[in-house]
């Protein structure tokens, strides 16, 4: 006998197949330990309505992508997260990637550099050129940009509390190139309060630090107008053991923080929020993170018209940046992180990214070989030249289940974002610590779960296998910190101090007004102060950031 | 006090990276385990993990590094410990610890080294299986 509804499909043919035989576990559930139905049928749609939920490519809530054509335009920028020692290796690895048809650079930074200190600074000793390349001052910028024509590549850079100086570094050797300011493009990550919740590399207490980032909003509008401004990220918060809901919330109330932030220092909201950009994880439950991508769109659509009276379509848009999930890569049995990442990245596609970084597959043990980089750029090519996928707009639409989700995931996030309005909003709740251990409790429960087997991760605690060899890692070129401290030292006896003291002058005094610092780090930059210098100026004036430790 | 002394367990993060889910579901596992732990939180200074090491009077002290930084920090946190004269510590490792550097921070006196994917149950017995032998 047919069933004429879902429900009565349940009771009839369903109850009896799992009667003969259990379902292979008692429950199933989202990451956000939401259950899941066996099925999804017409009945999940009654209420929902296709122009409310989706309507078109290109148009409001743009729940189905933000252009219209979306990748049968072009395909998303494949952009590597790379860099690594000093500039001119870091300039040789750009070349190479560039060379094997990536399309967009994406700077990682060494660690003194996001934390606003010198190669040769004592206090950085042990991390200098590991994490990322280190850039000091301008030279080094130069160096790192050099053959790269700044008006055709765009570059994002995760780079935060000393965001807005290295955005005047990029600046300064764009103009030096002969660049037209207009036409440059890129992305800084700018996102101080993921800092302070999971990632770690604040300097400054909140009050100055937003005041840089809105400094950045009103200059670039202004100056920069092809650049964006920040880059607001879940992605830190992901990885740092948060549910595919709160990843949403959390970002959104940053994002709610920053746009109140520029609207206090006398900004309109649809003058800077075209430049506004998002950051995403693309972890491993493959149609919830599909769903997440396309709710991001709607929920951020909403808040911009709803909450911000926005006009202007521009600032309705959700554009992304993903990353597959680096906390989902193993150690062990490495090489099946070649098919999470592949997994991860076509559920970033399939949500409809603008760019996109897969991880390396050793990850796990190293800082990734070029060899792995490589696999990972070519997981995106397959991907976007061979698999079809791209050849059809938000092809998953109208599915029971991912619109079902998709719902689910918009409600969630929205409830969250409610509690966290309601404890006084994203920087009230990391003074207090809510985000900060919400995620630990997520983290630690999906800690528990996984030891308990009740997540099962390939090769971790299922289908073990007794390791084999240890395959080919990167070694670490230990003679940077030398090499940076040289250069360092003879640019400090070369350059005009006078004009440097000058420069830092006019920063310190600035710190304690509302000035716009931009021209100010441009200033300083196109007179070699360092990174050190500035921050050391600003420590001065601002003072430093206290992390409130909890477990 | 008839009752077993809790073992005392500083978890701390050296150099300057960020990263410190691994850290605190270490401190958690190893709390709800019945030790008494202290987490320093991040960008830790050799200088202020033995401090720390010190006034706590820890008996274990694990430290997590993931940048890469770890064959420059840790003998330099070793020294710094040695030179309060809390020398007599186990201790533990975890993060990215590429394997080719294991047999160099087992030299430094590491008793374990604990990676990716590692069970925190397997840390929790790694401490309580050595911990008694360490005096602090």
């Amino acid at each position: 006998m047919a069933s004429n509804s879902e429900h009565e499909w349940r009771e009839s043919t369903y109850a009896r197949a799992t009667a003969r035989n259990k379902e292979r576990q008692p429950r199933f559930e989202s990451s956000s330990g939401a259950e899941v139905d066996p099925l999804y049928a017409p009945e999940h749609m009654a209420e929902w309505n296709y122009h409310e939920k989706l309507g078109y490519p290109g148009e409001y809530p743009y729940t189905r992508g933000v252009q219209p054509t979306m990748y049968r335009g072009r395909l998303w920028t494949m952009r590597q997260y790379a860099g690594f020692a000093d500039a001119e290796e870091s300039n040789r690895r750009y070349k190479f990637l560039l060379e094997q048809g990536q399309t967009g650079l994406s700077v990682a930074f060494d660690l003194p550099t996001q934390i606003g200190y010198d190669s040769d600074d004592p206090v950085v000793t042990g991390e200098v050129g590991k994490v990322g390349v280190a850039i000091s001052s301008l030279q080094d910028m130069e160096t790192l940009t050099d053959g790269i024509p700044l008006e055709q590549v765009t570059t994002s850079m995760t780079i935060n509390s000393t965001g807005p100086i290295l955005l005047a570094l990029y600046v300064a050797a764009a103009k030096k190139q002969g660049a037209d300011l207009s036409k440059i493009g890129g992305t800084t990550q700018n996102d101080i309060l993921k800092e302070y919740i999971a990632r770690g590399t604040y300097i400054f207490p909140p009050r100055p630090s937003l005041r840089m980032i809105t400094d950045t909003f009103a200059w670039c509008t202004d100056e920069l107008p092809s650049w964006n401004t920040i880059s607001i990220s879940g992605y830190h918060m992901r990885e740092a053991g948060c549910t595919a809901a709160q990843e949403l919330a959390f970002t959104f109330a940053d994002a709610i923080e920053y746009v109140d932030a520029a609207i206090e220092a006398g900004m309109e909201f649809d003058a800077f929020a075209p430049r506004l950009s998002f950051f995403w994880a693309c972890h491993s439950n493959f149609l919830e993170e599909i769903a997440k991508f396309r709710a991001s769109r709607r929920i951020w659509a909403k808040i911009a018209t709803e909450r911000y009276g926005s006009t202007n379509p521009r600032s309705q848009m959700l554009r992304f940046h993903t990353q597959t999930g680096g906390a989902t890569l193993t150690a062990q049995q490495p090489i099946n992180n070649v098919i999470r990442t592949a997994l991860q990245a076509l559920s970033g596609v399939l949500g409809g990214t603008q760019s996109l970084h897969t991880n390396s597959w050793d990850e796990a043990l190293a800082l990734p070989t070029e060899e792995s980089v490589e696999t990972a750029l070519r997981t995106q090519q397959v991907i976007g030249y061979e698999s079809g996928v791209a050849d059809v707009i938000d092809p998953l639409a109208g599915s029971y289940y991912i619109e079902a989700l998709t719902d689910r995931v918009e409600e969630e996030a929205n409830a969250y974002l409610a509690r966290i309005e309601d404890i006084g909003g994203a920087l009230t709740g990391i003074e207090q610590g809510f985000q900060q251990r919400e995620i630990q409790e997520s983290a630690y429960r999906l800690q528990r779960m996984q030891e308990e087997g009740d997540r099962v991760v390939v090769g971790v605690n299922r289908f073990e296998t007794e390791e084999l060899e240890v395959p080919p890692i990167a070694g670490h070129d230990r003679t940077v910190e030398t090499r940076q401290a040289e250069r360092l030292a003879k640019l400090r006896a070369e350059r005009d101090n006078a004009a440097v003291d000058a420069a830092l002058g006019a920063i310190r005094t600035a710190a304690n007004n509302d000035e716009n610092m931009m021209p100010l780090l441009i200033d300083a930059v196109e007179a070699y102060a360092t990174i050190g210098e500035i921050c050391g100026v600003l420590r001065e004036e601002w003072g430093e950031y206290q992390e409130a430790v909890t477990i | 006090m008839a009752d077993e002394q809790a073992i005392r367990v500083l978890i701390a993060k050296p150099g300057l990276d960020g990263h410190d889910r691994g850290a605190k579901v270490v401190a958690r596992a190893l709390r709800d385990a019945g030790m008494e732990v202290i987490y320093t939180g991040i960008r830790q200074t050799p200088d202020m993990i033995a401090e720390a090491a010190l006034q706590e009077d820890a008996q274990v002290v694990g430290l997590s590094i993931l940048s890469g930084a770890h064959l420059e920090l840790f003998p330099r946190v070793i020294a710094a410990l040695e030179e309060r004269e809390v020398s007599d510590v186990l201790l533990f490792c975890g993060g990215i610890i590429p394997e080719a550097d294991i047999p160099a921070v087992e030299e430094m006196g590491f008793r374990g080294v604990f990676g990716p994917g590692t069970s925190t149950q397997d840390i929790i017995e790694f401490v309580r299986e050595h911990a008694p032998t360490y005096a602090n």
